[in-house]
């Protein structure tokens, strides 16, 4: 059979969204195809199989301490980025034995969703205080208007999620002094190395190119955080489950692949970045939102007035861009994004664009060349 | 779409009401944009939506656009109505 007379270049799907989810590591894929025949047995049993799944483990725990420069005591490997923010936050919320009183809490307007559910959901069930704080027009948590607090638990992210801003984790410690710090490292783990002072930090494999269904709870030895949830006899008592050992030891391999590349990695990408952020900046009617330049590297939002969030989403899917909106009517809740609102940012109209460690500075030009008649095609539907 | 008066009832302020309720965002920010033209400068136009989006983007549209976003109100149905000076 011969291959159809296209041009391949220019009829590959470019995927813009690697903030959603990145796609595997190539030494992902290695290690896990390798791992998921050696992997399978219960860790915990003493004959030669569970010693070997073991091993693997282990293995998944040093490999992620170290690239993460952290103790491999430290580690712990959830069933998710979600589960390891429920399970770290909520750890460090749940009400002293002794006296039966929850911990404050103090966090950004921009936490991700599974901060502000969990911290949502501890307030209802132990009555925790809760207050939040404002982020400047660029998202960045504002330390001026930080409402007065005692909380005991800060909750802050590396870095947004959504319009990559990085949060300033050390002025913030010393602003509330906590004697417990939350990071929400979901968005930055691999690219960023992890902010000093932590207590408690989340990441998400699948958003450094390990696979989903992996997420890290690291605890600083020696901290007040405690299980909230029911006890399990695993190997780790930080969680609960049969562990996926082959998952685990993939996304340990795509971590380590991913620090060693960072360097070359975060150059290109921030000058691909700086590149979109210029251009799309000259078209009529958008506002490019976030930190310019304290950012993470691979990632900015822009929003254009008078244009409908969703058809801009599917309208680049036919041109074969996929890219992430936080309009109001891409989302589920049918809610414009939090972060968006809480910034201040048109959230209309909106754009997340994300590159993967394969797109080209090729893939980038074309997306720019798309752009502007896909934005004014929408608004001519409007007549406007 | 009705452009009514509505000098009264609105916390104050005064001017003309788009009626957005029930439209889905962008289409507020549109009619805002169209109506603003035939508003006197210096004078309110007031846009009514029922869409949470607009809280949000009427504020950003005044200032990426350099109109003045005076405030929100709500109509006596409880509605929200946002409130824009004309500048330019």
């Amino acid at each position: 059979m011969t291959e159809p007379a296209r041009d391949q270049r220019s009829s590959r799907p470019v995927y813009l969204d690697d903030a959603g989810s990145e796609p595997l590591h190539p030494a992902a894929r290695e290690v896990l195809l390798a791992a998921l025949d050696r992997g399978y047995a219960d860790p915990r049993r003493l004959h030669g199989a569970g010693r070997d799944a073991r091993l693997l483990l282990d293995n998944a725990r040093e490999a992620t301490a170290d690239a993460l420069d952290v103790r491999p005591d430290e580690v712990t490997f959830t069933a998710s980025g979600t589960d390891a923010v429920h399970r770290g936050l909520l750890g460090l919320l749940h009400p002293d034995p002794a006296t039966g009183l929850a911990p404050g809490l103090a966090h950004s307007a921009v936490e991700h969703s599974s901060v502000l559910h969990a911290a949502r959901w501890a307030q209802g069930a132990w009555g925790n205080a809760v207050a939040e704080a404002p982020v400047t027009p660029t998202g960045c948590l504002d330390l001026g208007r930080f409402p007065a607090t005692d909380a005991r638990v800060l909750a802050l992210q590396a870095a947004n999620h959504e319009v990559g801003t990085v949060q300033p984790v050390s002025e913030a410690r010393e602003l509330v002094d906590p004697d417990s710090l939350f990071v929400d490292a979901c968005a930055s783990a691999g690219r960023l190395p992890l902010p000093e002072g932590w207590t408690v930090a989340a990441a998400s494999a699948h958003k450094w190119g390990g696979p989903a269904g992996v997420g890290l709870l690291l605890v600083r030895r020696r901290s007040r955080w405690r299980s909230p949830y029911p006890l399990d006899d695993r190997s780790d008592p930080r969680a609960s489950g049969f562990e996926n050992v082959p998952a685990a030891l993939a996304a340990a391999a795509a971590l380590q692949a991913v620090v060693s590349e960072r360097a070359e990695r975060d150059a290109r990408e921030r000058a691909l970045i700086d590149l979109v952020r210029e251009r799309v900046a000259g078209l009529p009617d958008v506002e490019v939102v976030g930190d310019a330049h304290d950012r993470l590297p691979h990632l900015v939002t822009f929003s254009f007035l008078y244009v409908d969030g969703e058809a801009l989403v599917t309208e680049l899917d036919r041109h074969g861009f996929g890219i992430a909106s936080g309009s109001a009517c891409t989302s589920s809740t049918l809610a414009p994004s939090h972060v968006l609102a809480a910034m201040g940012a048109l959230t209309h109209g909106n754009v997340r664009l994300s590159l993967t460690r394969d797109t080209t500075a090729g893939d980038v030009e074309r997306f720019l060349a798309v752009l502007p008649g896909v934005v004014a095609e929408i608004r001519a539907r409007v007549a406007w | 779409m009705s452009i009514a008066s509505d000098p009264d009832g609105l916390g104050g302020a005064d001017g003309l009401v788009l009626d957005c309720r029930g439209m889905r965002c962008p289409r507020p920010i549109i009619e805002l944009a169209r109506a603003i033209t035939g508003v006197e400068t210096g004078a309110l136009l007031g846009v009514a939506a029922t869409d949470g989006a607009a809280r949000v983007d009427v504020p950003a549209w005044c200032r990426m656009t350099g109109q003045e976003y005076v405030g929100e109100r709500a109509a006596p149905d409880d509605v929200p109505v946002y409130w824009v000076r004309r500048l330019t």
